[in-house]
């Protein structure tokens, strides 16, 4: 545990040196927000103010997006000789990722709250209350652990930083094939399928409704049981994972 | 106690895929000493040192370090242990002093005593000036000194270093050779590999010659000197580019060298069936050079050393 301690607050001093990596994961989402309510809104019909509907998508755009930044700094890890020396001290895979993802968490925590702040700024004007806002920061919190820990495993599999930044393209798309941008409705039917039972599309609902003070109905649970499933087997795997690549 | 090795092998095997590595490694070193693994690139030094440092299991054989089995006593022996590896393991993007902090965080030491520990090592590795500088901003040599302290902080009682002279210019390999000195005054055990047997010869107590995965001759520096070679040749070259192919290829034979002369010295029993022998196989690399006789190799014969 301790060592995971020193280890989280190793990697915060990496990114704390890489400032390009954590502005460029907080700037994407921003923009896109801006795009979005600027350029796009005027056309699409939610039922709501568009900057409303819109926030939660680009919420989990900018958790997302940051927190696959992990695949990277595990594989930037793997590729030194750093590893080799903490396994010579002693310290095991567990705490050496548990300290990427901590670190992740925390970064993409502040991130999170920093983006918010600027959706105040453009007129976004939720109806939640105190609990509902413990609620959408607790269900923000579970996704940003399960996808840091999901590309944890990432970069353990890639060969190179470059291979790793692929999982980033992939948590940048995985919000637009659901209900984040527009309505699943509004999509081609061949699309409905899978855009309405992806992962992305329960906790972007859950968010979605706790902000505007709705219904929620199953999607908090199915959020939770998405993400507590895939921090699961991502946490498995990467102790599989990290036992091959260093063996 | 006191007379048992700090290091033992019995029979070390590896391989990876098809390709065996180790081929039956046996190995013996003294508690206090410095001992030196000899070899070319491709020897199977580092898997030597990897396994000693239990952090790939061997095939077959057995190692104990320390007095702990490296297999079923793996957390005991890194506790007794450090790891320089041949690439270095600091991060860029800390400075000097974080990384020695975290490694005394990480080997157990308090807040306060590892900030300690890590200014007791910059003053003793000559970094305090550059303490609070990112790692990226180090030269070759600093960054190595800062990697061996990065493995002392914890105080182990035997220390593995491969190649920790690799890559750096005659003045920082100069410097790391007095460091290493240093370490043995403290009484700990220190393992290192070389290409070099003159690194070799500088540093280590004793030589285990490795090649193809295998021991192919061991002892104390002077013996094996002279068990190699009673005679040697040296070839003086026109070109960096001819001396520099041939070093490469002569690998562990290499006795001396003299980069500022382009001249090298090869092991020989001083026979002329030898030297001719040794001349034949240098020869079809030097084909591109023969052709200008002013970079032709000279030969002279003188005897050891
Ligand atoms: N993980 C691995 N997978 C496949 N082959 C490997 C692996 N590690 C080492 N080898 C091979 O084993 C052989 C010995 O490697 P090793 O690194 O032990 O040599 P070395 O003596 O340290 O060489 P160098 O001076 O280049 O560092 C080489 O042919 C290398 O390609
Ligand atoms: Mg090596």
């Amino acid at each position: 545990m301790s060592d995971a301690i020193v280890l989280t607050g190793r990697t915060i001093r990496l990114s704390r040196r890489n400032l390009d990596a954590v502005l460029t994961a907080m700037l994407l989402p921003i923009l896109l927000m801006l795009v979005f309510v600027y350029f796009f809104g005027g056309a699409i019909h939610t039922g709501t103010e568009y900057v409303t509907y819109v926030v939660p998508g680009v919420m989990l755009l900018c958790a997302g997006f940051g927190s696959a930044n992990t695949a990277v700094t595990v594989t930037n890890d793997m590729a030194g000789g750093i590893i080799d020396r903490f396994r010579s001290l002693d310290i095991g895979g567990t705490p050496i990722l548990a300290g990427h993802v901590a670190a992740s968490v925390l970064r993409n925590t502040v991130a999170t709250a920093i983006v918010f702040g600027v959706a105040f700024l453009i007129g976004f004007r939720p109806a939640a209350g105190p609990l509902d806002w413990l609620a959408v920061a607790g269900i923000l919190l579970v996704f940003i652990l399960a996808i840091s820990w999901l590309s944890a495993c990432f970069g353990l599999i890639a060969r190179s930083p470059e291979a790793a930044g692929g999982f980033t393209f992939l948590m940048m798309f995985l919000p637009y094939p659901s209900s984040a941008f527009v309505p699943i409705d509004t999509m081609p039917g061949w699309l409905h399928g899978f855009a309405e039972h992806q992962p992305v599309t329960p906790v972007i609902e859950a968010l979605r409704g706790l902000l505007l003070d709705r219904p929620v109905g199953d999607s908090a649970w199915q959020a939770l049981v998405w993400c507590g499933g895939i921090l699961a087997v991502a946490a498995g795997l990467s102790g599989v994972l990290f036992r091959r690549r260093t063996g | 106690m006191a007379h048992r090795p700090a290091i033992e092998a019995s029979g070390l095997e590896k391989s990876y895929g098809a390709v065996k590595v180790l081929r039956g490694v046996d190995l013996s070193v003294a508690p206090g000493s410095v001992f030196a693994l000899l070899g070319p690139n491709g020897a199977g030094k580092t898997t030597t040192v990897r396994i000693l440092a239990t952090l790939t299991p061997p095939d077959a054989g057995r190692a104990r370090v320390a007095g702990f089995d490296v297999v079923a006593d793996r957390r005991r022996v890194r506790r007794a242990i450090s790891l320089t590896g041949q690439y270095a393991a600091v991060d860029e993007m800390q400075t000097g002093e974080e990384n020695l902090r975290m490694m005394g965080r990480l080997t157990r030491l308090g807040r306060v005593e590892s900030h300690g520990r890590a200014r007791e090592l910059l003053e003793r590795f000559d970094l305090t000036g550059a303490a609070r500088r990112t790692v990226g901003t180090y030269s070759g040599g600093m960054r190595r000194r800062l990697d061996l302290a990065a493995g002392l902080v914890g105080h182990p009682e035997v220390i593995f270093l491969d190649e920790p002279t690799t890559g750096l210019d005659p003045r920082s390999r100069q410097a790391m050779w007095e460091v290493v000195k240093g370490l043995v005054t403290d009484g700990v055990t220190v393992f290192l590999t070389t290409q070099y047997l003159e690194e070799a010869d500088q540093l280590a107590d004793r030589v285990a010659v490795v090649d193809g995965g295998r021991v192919v001759a061991e002892g104390a520096p002077a013996e094996l000197k002279e068990r190699v070679a009673g005679q040697r040749l040296d070839l003086v070259f026109g070109d960096v580019a001819a001396y520099g192919s041939v070093a490469r290829q002569l690998g562990v034979r290499l006795v001396w060298s003299d980069a500022d002369r382009l001249t090298l010295g090869v092991a020989t029993d001083g026979s002329a069936a030898h030297v001719r022998a040794l001349l034949d196989e240098i020869d079809p690399s030097a084909a591109p050079w023969t052709a200008s006789p002013c970079t032709a190799p000279r030969s002279t014969m003188s005897s050891w050393p």
